[in-house]
């Protein structure tokens, strides 16, 4: 099964090429940043935690998302996904990896992280995060390795699989719930100290995840022999359009909630994000076009879904799937974490913006992951091909 | 009735009546809880306090002198920028002045005398009865001690994620975003036997557990009982001793914490 990955056209080595330059770049960042210490970043006293660790929370939910093709095929035998599961299963992979990289970039003594394990302290949510990510790690491989060999040899999967298919289900969920807890259970910071946390992950993580699996349906049908089919497709996108939805409601019960009651501690991280704070004459709005422009990517596309003519046309919907991952991405890969340290516990703002080498470090991971994720894609695509009886490697 | 969902129900019946029982023991743990927040905590347990006096903390001078003393003693560096200047955004500080407006937010009113509002207030780490930052350390580097209340900070076991950071809600932990040593050399110079830190690690106050573990008071209280008007103006002590220092004063005069409605009972009293 493996060799599908070492032999390609000379597009696929491009690609890994591509990825492999970037890689470097970031890998030369991070050495900068052994050297120097995370004083390279834009991070600060007051904004101590920045875009590393928004990236690890917009990834897990990348990750949780292959729950959306699993649930329905295993658990109410949704035939169409039948060819796409693989390529959910193989997103989560790469994603969880990313996540754990971006956890491991933002600690200051990455030496020292095997403490976690050394002292596992129960009481800690990271501790809990780093365990179930690990374990969702695991499930992932070994779900998608199994079952996609087995295609290969032409057999079912092993009955005992099942077991771990199932696990895999509620595990998903939990991966993005704890990390919403990270956040949810800090009560010196009121803008992530609200219940609505953790659904608001959960759904806008399933509006992400199956998005991006559109895009890579719709690219692996065009560049190979291989077909996810259309029905699939389809049915991602009635995923994602009742994801996007609940999301959006999510986000205006949370803004009703804070706005309404007029609790300065709640409005202000509202008043940060969509129009500025001013002090001393000074305003500090670096988020707000971004978290405009993110409102509205994500009420035009959430609206745009609801049409039978866009959602199910294969020639638009990539392209409205965009528009979503960006509108959850700037949501949640950049406002969330960085507003709830503005202003600070003791009311100074100070901004944050990620300096050249941080964005260098965080394109570095992604690279890791597009490159893994690549491979992985390239390898099912070669057994479903030879399968099919194309026998010869396409892309 | 069909067999599946009778079976259904009954599942369900059990499960409700698990609940039901475990009910009550949860109930035991939070009417514990209830009562460990009470107002007059059991006096049982040693929990080391101070009690600071704004009013005579308004002399510069003083504060000055017991912030100097504590980063000379555990060697804290001032970390400055290309040009010299205090580096804001990375600073690391055991104990500075805040205005009363940022450290008391909930007691800021619209018709607040405008002294008071513009009153410095030495601040620095809390020692929490419920620590957050205890809670959230993935590795027990940081860990509230049982013999006096101290909550502990171990430098070669943090592993620099920060978490602590973001759940403290008194801003009263630093982390190296550079190499500490650099700045100390530049600055007045490593000084005495406490050890210096490596980048990448949290730090805050430790209630200068290494002095008194030598009989000595912490070196804030010190230096600022020195200044001239400065008697009092911090006072250390054990509130499990009724006859302690900061019992004395804690029982006669009007005192505030930070943000007591976090629950996380603070161990720092403010005369106002
Ligand atoms: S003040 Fe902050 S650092 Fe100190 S014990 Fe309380 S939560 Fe921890």
């Amino acid at each position: 099964m493996l060799e599908h990955a070492f032999k390609g056209s000379k597009n696929y080595w491009l690609l890994l090429g591509f990825w492999g330059i970037i890689i470097a770049m970031g890998a030369g960042a991070y050495a900068v940043q052994l050297r120097d210490g995370l004083t390279i970043t834009g991070m600060s006293r007051d904004v101590s935690w920045g875009f590393y660790i928004s990236q690890f929370t917009f990834m897990v939910g990348v990750a949780a998302s292959a729950v959306m093709v699993v649930l329905p095929y295993y658990l109410h035998d949704h035939k169409a996904f039948a060819k796409t599961v693989i390529l959910g299963e193989f997103v989560a992979v790469p994603a969880v990896l990313t996540c754990m990289l971006f956890i491991f970039v933002d600690m200051g003594q990455p030496a020292r992280v095997l403490n976690v394990i050394l002292h596992p302290t129960l009481h800690s949510v990271m501790f809990w995060d780093m365990s179930v990510l690990m374990g969702y790690l695991v499930l992932n491989l070994l779900i998608g390795t199994i079952t996609l060999d087995c295609e290969r040899k032409g057999k079912h999967y092993p009955h005992w699989l099942k077991f771990f298919i199932y696990l895999s289900i509620p595990w998903a969920v939990s991966i993005h719930t704890v990390t919403a807890f990270l956040y949810a259970g800090l009560e010196g910071r009121p803008f992530w100290m609200t219940a609505i946390l953790a659904p608001r992950f959960l759904a806008s993580a399933f509006a992400t995840g199956p998005s991006l699996l559109i895009i890579l349906a719709v690219i692996v049908r065009k560049i190979s022999k291989f077909d996810p089919g259309e029905k699939a497709i389809r049915t991602l996108a009635t995923i994602v359009t009742y994801s996007m939805l609940i999301n959006l409601f999510f986000f205006l019960v949370e803004a009703f909630t804070s706005i309404y009651s007029d609790m300065p501690h709640h409005l202000h991280a509202f008043e940060y994000m969509f129009v500025g704070l001013h002090e001393n004459g000074v305003t500090y709005d670096v988020l707000v076009p971004w978290m405009r422009a993110g409102m509205v990517f994500s009420f035009i596309t959430g609206f745009l879904m609801l049409f039978p003519g866009i959602r199910w046309n294969l020639k638009v919907v990539p392209y409205v799937c965009v528009f979503i991952i960006c509108g959850t991405w700037i949501e949640k890969g950049l406002g969330l974490v960085i507003t709830g340290f503005i202003p600070s516990t003791l009311g100074h703002i100070t901004e944050y913006v990620p300096t050249a080498p941080e964005l260098m470090v965080t394109f570095g991971i992604y690279a890791i992951g597009a490159f893994v994720l690549t491979v992985l894609y390239k390898i099912i695509i070669g057994v479903r091909e030879r399968r099919a009886g194309y026998g010869a490697d396409a892309q | 009735m069909d067999d599946t969902r009778r079976k259904f129900l009954k599942k369900a019946g059990y499960a409700s009546l698990g609940i039901s029982c475990a009910l009550p023991l949860l109930d035991a743990k939070l009417l514990a809880m209830s009562e460990e927040t009470g107002t007059h905590e059991a006096a049982a347990k040693k929990q080391l306090a101070m009690v600071i006096d704004i009013k005579k903390c308004q002399n510069k001078q003083l504060v000055d002198a017991a912030a100097n003393a504590c980063h000379t003693v555990h060697n804290v560096p001032t970390i400055t920028d290309a040009k010299g200047n205090i580096n804001k955004e990375e600073e690391v500080k055991w104990i500075w002045t805040e205005k009363f407006a940022n450290t008391f937010p909930e007691q800021v009113h619209a018709r607040l005398e405008r002294s008071i509002l513009d009153e410095d207030v030495v601040v620095l780490c809390n020692h929490c009865s419920r620590p957050p930052c205890v809670r959230v350390c993935p590795t027990q580097a940081t860990w509230k001690r049982d013999t006096d209340g101290i909550v502990m900070m171990d430098m070669h076991r943090c592993i620099g994620c920060r978490y602590c950071m973001a759940a403290c809600p008194y801003g009263a932990r630093s982390f190296n975003w550079n190499e500490p040593r650099k700045f100390l050399e530049k600055g007045r110079g490593i000084v005495g036997e406490y050890p210096t830190r490596t980048k990448g690690v949290v730090e805050k106050c430790t209630f200068c557990a290494d002095r008194l573990s030598d009989g000595l008071e912490p070196a804030c209280v010190e230096a600022a009982n020195k200044v001239p008007g400065g008697k009092d103006a911090l006072v250390f002590g054990d509130l499990s001793d009724p006859n302690s220092k900061v019992n004395l004063i804690l029982n006669k005069k009007h005192t505030i914490c930070r943000k007591v409605g976090l629950g996380t009972g603070p161990n720092i009293y403010y005369i106002i």
